[in-house]
């Protein structure tokens, strides 16, 4: 397995930046560019519910983001030490959200685009969101497992 | 800048560019309320044509807008998003509430 880890500030603009981090290294894999769209999509949500949900958008934080690439799929977590959900099964619901301003399709959307979404929270210690895709047309292969 | 906002005839026109996350959505938020409060117009045009990528930080700005103007009455139109986008606002459902269309010159042609 082939692994990369990524620390940053918890900060908005750092959210593109952890996009492309991800769609480099998977870049080694077989996704379309469509998938690739998809991938980021997801990536962006979880990050932004780190920044603006776990941390309460203080830029001093650090948000941690380990991307896992195996032959035929692809793990990214996202970890935060910030304040925890409180209720995951509701936070999970389509269309729930704190802020009136926002839609509430953050894990709608990472459900959507990735085929495995596990969510770990604690409040006050923080939120590990793991998303795995698989890759769906093996072509050459990336990174043998041994 | 990542958006332009201006008056094209009795609507308001926001074309955005790149890439649309929360590093951009609370100026772009700011930016359009104040528009909207100083030109009155009750018909609002996205420009998505040059938009790379959207997350639901975005949707939650158009869709914030939709409420306002469409509570007074007013319509909101979609133009020009690229598939990728596409994509991303037909699983949000926000077609469902907004007219779409290929271009905002198409847009602004039927509105005016």
């Amino acid at each position: 397995m082939n692994k990369a880890v990524i620390e940053f500030s918890s900060r908005a603009e750092n959210v593109s930046f952890a996009r492309v981090a991800v769609a480099a290294f998977v870049s080694q894999l077989d996704f379309t560019l469509s998938e690739l769209e998809e991938l980021k999509v997801a990536v962006s949500e979880a990050v932004t519910n780190a920044i603006v949900h776990g941390y309460g958008n203080d830029p001093e934080q650090i948000v941690r983001l380990e991307i896992r690439v195996a032959e035929n799929y692809l793990e990214i977590e996202t970890i935060d030490t910030g304040r925890g959900i409180d209720d995951i099964a509701k936070a999970l619901e389509p269309a729930y959200s704190t802020d009136p301003e926002r839609m509430g399709l953050g894990f709608a959307f990472m459900q959507s685009f990735m085929d495995k979404l596990d969510v770990i929270s604690e409040q006050g210690r923080g939120t590990r969101v793991k998303m795995v895709r698989k890759v769906r047309a093996p072509g050459r292969a990336a990174v043998r497992e041994h | 800048m990542n958006y332009s906002i201006k008056k094209d005839k009795n609507c308001l026109l926001v074309a955005i560019f790149g890439e649309i996350d929360i590093s951009i959505t609370d100026s772009l938020r700011e930016d359009i309320d104040r528009a909207l409060d100083n030109y009155g117009s009750g018909q609002l045009v996205f420009d998505l044509g040059g938009v790379d990528f959207i997350d639901s930080s975005g949707l939650g700005v158009i869709l914030g807008r939709y409420k306002k103007v469409a509570g007074k009455g007013g319509k909101v139109f979609l133009a020009g998003a690229k598939p990728q986008v596409k994509k991303v606002l037909e699983l949000s459902g926000l077609f469902n509430l907004m007219e779409e269309y290929s271009t905002a010159a198409e847009v602004i042609d039927k509105i005016s």
